[in-house]
């Protein structure tokens, strides 16, 4: 078979790109749409490097055939900001050094924005197990996870941010 | 959170520098923007794939690459025959050395393959598709030969031999036979032996630990292009730029003028990114094909054929007084550095007993090779494998004599002034004050709940100096641009930034720093020793200084007065006589003049760093243990550390976090399981199971900071010290919380509960 | 390796022409099996047929007084329904057991199925709840539970051209409680060591009348244990009948030593496994 034209709406934007049947949502990302803030540690959905959001819910773009976002809407971390102002997350995740190598950095806050549009207060372990399929080799996720604790009082507006144990 | 610090006792206030400014890189980072390995796309770029051995240990009979290079789209097809074949070269590499003709073959077998995943083929393809299918096209006849896995296979008579040129290095004499042990290396003093028969209390045990990926999130990537004219551009995510270069001039007898690397961002290393694997062959496509190729690593081939760290086996025995002081040591570990001679054994024999003051010692260390993946440099390397035997063994002896860990600890710990194992004085070490500061925190005091325990270990790195290269040009709006050829991987901008903007009294905002190719800066050093802060950063503080020196020469000739009637001071500089005396002059108003005083401002300099200190961590951790099933859980953690100056303090806590985590992986559930045909039977982060967010608490740290007096602002190095003490804490933690001792690490829920079965 | 033709059919019927037309086509559903066996080429299909866009496909609805699931309804779905999370609370979270939410949000229980790993997460749950799965095929449909649709390590019963529509539960039972637990070395992402499930019914004065009692992980499918359930009927679960319980499960159990355990320690945990969700089945009965 040979290449498929997908129409979808990305990051607000409707866009049009070939694909190869067998080709994951992650190489058309990169590589015809040029988006290459969404990262591959793995290619087998173990690192969530890759996360996007699909139609509301986020997934592993490399674990997304490009052929079946036909129709849908896509959003990935170079929708994040809004234009030069960044979201919470991003504004907490600088804050706080809650990134050393930065190669995770991209899926983790696609799964924690993720996690905060749908959960405005999530307790530490809410965050932690929402984010267990993001792995960080650097953090050790200490600083992650209270980026995103600060991120969700910001967005609460509330000013404490003394909920994590220990 | 993190306990209150008493800095006020150590150092003297910084306006900068212990401050936590957001990093200059972030904003890229958090967007989506920075340039990884596999971002950077060349103008008429090809796609390679690595053809890799199925096979642990044969000999490759013949390749035929006819039906790979009839496939439409192929470009190139190369093999360990368009290769220089190398002659044994050693040639130095920061964290250890390595040899040409090794690493080499290590890229691109030559007459035989040592592991499963060795590569034996490459293909450049106009898309990647295509060229894994090329790949697949190859033909390889092997003949399969028997393979060791295990010290124990290695070493046994009449073991398959990996290399038949090598014969142990360091014993007495040479050894008629060659045989997979590469090095026996003995550090030690006194006389261990009659101090151990002669000791109170006397503890013993086989310990051992698997082989440990350092698994970085991106794998290995870059693109290649080489010119008719000779001249190669490489664009690489790794340590080390100037590493790259070294390399592949050598293994391709290039000339190294001719070879420009750009660092690209960097998706982690550990250790891990400071050797090469696909730039050479990228180099050897895009000559043959024409174009540039891009080369990049599956996960699977991540964890087949890069480095691992290696496994060990120790044996060990301590001796002490009734009062805890350590009297002897014997040890004798065996590192199992896979298919090419490894560099831990020296730096794990040296570290084993380096945060303790023992009069009486043998450390014997063994290299030993095998069928798998050549080990690379892990943070710390070598330490953590002979640290985590001595730390079980003071807990042991703690416990029989019924002492505090802590204070057996600190009745044993290495003190400033106090002679090393290698016959040096310690300097301005800080292992008692990390162990003080443990005993105050108030985890070390809280009640533990049912079936939990409470370990302590201590540990060390001996941190590394070494060349590098930075230069400071001014704008002529008088902001700063700091180069360097240091990769940045985990917030060193920010610091450099911040070394700076302190030297030259001015806000962090003002300066910026890029990271260059190795055409436009002078040489560094990589990225790795935990000596990136502490050496380029005192190359930046010099440069920075030598820019005052500048600013203050050029405002003399604008005031026409003597440079000794001038003064820096916050940020401008000062006209202290002649009519002018009382005004000053910023750095912008100097700089935008900067042509009519001797044109523009700018200072290089390169230096070989000396005066680096080792650095020292304690970590408490607590575990609970399921009596019914072994699982281990760690319920708390903090990780105390003798840390200098911080200059970022968020990126050294940052830094202490992620070793903690590492080390934590590798005590309960991370290492290397091979199937019997000796395949790697893990190779995804699914089964090779790396701490995830839900597995670990917060990680309390506490910096103590005792600062260097050989740099300006006291930068000790403090990457890799926090890696060494979890395998000894955690396992402390679980002996404590079952009441037995397990001496094999992973401390998988399995092992864990066999050991408690077994009691029962 | 040509690439595969893609599908995305609008019904039961197409899908099931697409299939039978074409030996070497396979269903997508969430794709977390399907995409990772593609990309490490364990697979080659030369077809691919996304069930995501057939009209009833994803989502659940009441019948016969219990629940029917689409086949293409993502685990985390499950959990959003109420209803179908108080009465098989074991099912919805052995499904939102498996990988991460990145995972869950595609992955389905009919994939899980289908895909006949032993150590498939959801399944001991369906099994043990009674579950029975709704097949079409070019022959019209036919019911089977979900025991039967698994025959051994990446086999299913399906037969050529067929493929699951649906997932059906029964009405939770009066006196009736579920759950399911696995063993793991991680918190999170992990593939079951052992896994087991527990579907019970206790009368009013908390005698057991029913029991099924089903473990994975620890032979070529998963297992319902009939002599552990018939342990705990009539008992009031005292520690006597949960350990004739135990041991009938440790002697079901036939494991293999791999990778992710020993032969001992599964046996050991099957029975641990077992006494646990029992006890959790046992506290939901209660409550119900
Ligand atoms: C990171 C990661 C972690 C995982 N962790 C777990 C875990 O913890 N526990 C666990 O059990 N599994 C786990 N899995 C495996 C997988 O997610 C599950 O098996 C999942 O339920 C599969 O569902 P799916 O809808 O994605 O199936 P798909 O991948 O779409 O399909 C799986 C197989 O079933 C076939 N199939 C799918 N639907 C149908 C149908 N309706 N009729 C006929 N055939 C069909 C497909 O052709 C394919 O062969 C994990 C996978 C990943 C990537
Ligand atoms: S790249 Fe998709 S999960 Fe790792
Ligand atoms: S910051 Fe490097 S992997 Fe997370």
């Amino acid at each position: 078979m040979g290449k498929m034209m997908i129409s979808a709406t990305i990051n607000g934007d409707a866009q049009q790109f070939l694909c190869d049947p067998a080709a994951t949502l992650l190489d058309a990302l990169r590589d015809e749409l040029g988006l290459t803030g969404s990262k591959e540690g793995c290619g087998s959905g173990d690192c969530g490097a890759c996360t996007v959001v699909l139609d509301g819910q986020m997934v592993c773009s490399c674990l997304v055939l490009a052929a079946e976002a036909e129709g849908r809407k896509i959003a990935t971390i170079e929708g994040v900001a809004e234009g030069s102002e960044l979201h919470p997350v991003q504004r907490k995740f600088l804050e706080k050094g809650a990134l050393q190598c930065g190669f995770c950095t991209p899926g983790f806050i696609v799964a924690s924005k993720a996690l905060l549009d749908h959960n405005p207060d999530p307790s530490e372990h809410e965050v932690r197990y929402w984010l267990a399929g993001n792995l960080c080799r650097c953090t050790g996720y200490d600083k992650i996870v209270r980026a995103v604790l600060d991120a969700a009082a910001e967005l609460r507006q509330e000013t404490t941010t003394q909920r994590v144990s220990a | 959170m993190n306990a209150p610090q008493d800095k006020a006792s150590f150092k003297p206030a910084y306006d900068v520098v212990g401050t936590r400014p957001v990093r200059p890189d972030g904003v890229e980072k958090v967007t989506g923007k920075a340039i990884y390995g596999t971002d950077h796309v060349a103008a008429g770029m090809l796609h390679g794939a690595i053809l890799r051995s199925p096979h642990p240990h044969a000999r490759i009979r013949s390749i035929d690459t006819r039906k790979a290079e009839a496939l439409p789209g192929v470009k190139a097809v190369v093999t360990g025959a368009d290769f220089p074949s190398l002659a044994s070269l050693e040639v130095s590499l920061g964290e250890g050395s390595g040899n040409i003709a090794a690493i080499s073959r290590n890229c691109m077998a030559h007459e035989k393959v040592l592991y499963d995943g060795h590569a034996v083929a490459a293909v450049a393809a106009t898309s990647a598709v295509i060229a894994e299918e090329a790949a697949a096209l190859i033909e390889v006849e092997y003949e399969v030969l028997p393979h060791v896995l295990t010290i124990d296979e290695a070493l046994a008579p009449g073991a398959p031999v990996l290399h038949e040129d090598m014969f142990t290095k360091g014993l007495p004499e040479k050894p008629a036979e060659p045989s997979n042990a590469a090095l026996c290396f003995t550090v030690g003093r006194g006389e261990p032996d009659a101090a151990i028969a002669a000791a109170h209390t006397v503890v013993s045990g086989r310990y051992s630990a698997l082989a440990v990926h350092q698994g970085y999130i991106e794998p290995h990537a870059c693109v290649a292009s080489y010119n008719a004219d000779g001249q190669v551009q490489v664009w690489a995510s790794s340590q080390g730029a100037f590493m790259i270069r070294t390399l592949c001039a050598s293994i391709l007898g290039i000339s190294q003028a001719d070879i420009r690397v750009t660092p690209l961002e960097i998706g982690g290393g550990f250790g891990g990114k400071t050797k090469v694997y696909l730039e050479p062959v990228a180099i050897v496509l895009s000559r043959k094909s024409g174009r540039p190729v891009r080369l990049a690593m599956s996960r699977a081939d991540v964890f087949r054929a890069s480095g691992p760290a290696p496994g060990v086996v120790a044996d060990i025995t301590v001796g002490a007084d009734a009062d805890g002081t350590i009297t002897g040591v014997v040890m004798e570990f065996k590192m199992l550095s896979g298919a090419n001679p490894g560099n831990d054994t020296h730096s794990g024999a040296m570290s084993a007993l380096a945060h303790y003051n023992v009069a009486n010692c043998r450390v014997t260390g063994w290299d030993v090779l095998c069928n798998t993946a050549a080990t690379a440099a892990y943070r710390a390397p070598g330490a953590p494998q002979t640290i985590f035997p001595v730390e079980c063994c003071i807990d042991e002896i703690a416990q029989k004599l019924g002492l505090d860990p802590i204070d057996i600890r600190l009745k044993n710990a290495a003190r400033p002034g106090d002679v090393g194992i290698m016959g040096m004085p310690a300097g301005e070490i800080g292992y008692a004050e990390c162990l003080e500061a443990a005993k105050a925190h108030p985890h070390y005091s809280a009640p533990l709940g049912p079936n939990q325990g409470r370990g302590i270990a201590g540990g060390t790195w001996g941190n590394y100096g070494g060349p590098s290269t930075a230069t400071v040009n001014l704008g002529e709006d008088g902001s700063v641009l700091v180069t360097t050829g240091s990769p940045d991987i985990g917030g060193s901008r920010a610091a450099m930034a911040m070394m700076a903007a302190e030297t030259l009294e001015i806000a962090y905002e003002q300066v910026r720093v890029t990271i260059a190719d190795t055409s436009s800066i002078g040489f560094s050093m990589l990225t790795g020793g935990s000596r990136t802060t502490f050496a380029t950063g005192k190359a930046v503080i010099l440069a920075c200084e030598e820019i005052i020196a500048t600013l203050r020469a050029r405002a003399a000739v604008m005031w026409s007065i003597d440079v000794s009637q001038t003064e820096w001071r916050g940020g401008a500089v000062h006209c202290l006589s002649g009519d002018k005396a009382g005004t000053s002059l910023t750095m912008g108003q100097i700089a935008a003049k900067a042509g009519f005083s001797g044109g523009p401002i700018a200072a290089e300099v390169a230096l070989n760093a000396q005066g680096f200190l080792p650095g020292f961590g304690v970590h408490i951790c607590d575990t609970e243990v399921d009596p019914e099933t072994g699982h281990v859980s760690v319920t708390r953690y903090t990780v105390v550390q003798d840390v200098g100056t911080a200059i970022h303090p968020d990126y050294v806590e940052g830094q202490m976090q992620g070793g903690a985590a590492q080390g934590i992986g590798w005590a309960l559930n991370e290492g290397y399981v091979y199937d019997k045909a000796g395949r790697m039977d893990n190779p995804g982060f699914l089964d090779y199971r790396m701490p995830v967010c839900s597995d670990l608490p917060m990680i309390d740290t506490v910096m103590v900071e005792k600062p260097n007096p050989a740099h300006p602002f006291g930068v000790k190095g403090v990457g890799e010290v926090p890696i060494v003490p979890p395998l000894g804490a955690v396992a402390n933690a679980v002996s404590r919380a079952i009441g037995l001792r397990v001496h094999d690490l992973p401390l998988t829920p399995d092992r864990v509960y066999a050991a408690m079965q077994g009691k029962s | 390796m040509p690439s595969p033709q893609f599908h995305s059919p609008e019904t039961v019927e197409q899908a099931s022409a697409l299939l039978a037309a074409n030996p070497q086509a396979r269903v997508l559903a969430g794709g977390t099996d399907l995409i990772v066996q593609l990309r490490s080429r364990r697979i080659a299909p030369t077809a691919i047929v996304d069930i995501k866009r057939i009209a009833g496909m994803s989502g659940i609805r009441a019948a016969d007084g219990g629940f029917a699931i689409g086949a293409a309804t993502p685990c985390t779905a499950l959990k959003d329904d109420k209803a179908l999370a108080a009465a098989w609370p074991g099912v919805v979270e052995a499904a939102n057991l498996i990988g991460s939410v990145q995972v869950r949000n595609r992955a389905t229980m009919a994939g899980n199925l289908c895909n006949a790993s032993p150590a498939a997460d959801s399944v001991p749950a369906l099994v043990a709840a009674g579950a029975t799965v709704l097949i079409a095929g070019p022959s019209g449909q036919r019911e089977v539970p979900a025991a039967e649709v698994t025959s051994g390590p990446g086999k299913n019963t399906l037969a050529h051209g067929e493929f699951v529509v649906e997932i059906r539960l029964p009405a939770r039972p009066q006196g009736g409680g579920d759950a399911y637990l696995r063993s793991i070395p991680r918190t999170e992402m992990d593939i079951a060591v052992v896994g087991a499930g527990a579907a019970l019914v206790l009368d009013a004065s908390g005698t057991c009348t029913s029991a099924r009692i089903s473990i994975g992980a620890v032979a070529p499918t998963v297992l319902l244990v009939e002599a552990a359930g018939a342990a705990l009927v009539g008992s009031k679960l005292d520690d006597a009948a949960l350990e004739r319980m135990a041991e009938a499960v440790r002697v079901a159990a036939k494991p293999i030593a791999d990778k992710r355990g020993t032969v001992e320690y599964r046996i050991a945990m099957a029975g641990v496994l077992a006494k646990r969700v029992v006890e959790i089945a046992r506290q939901r009965a209660e409550k119900a």
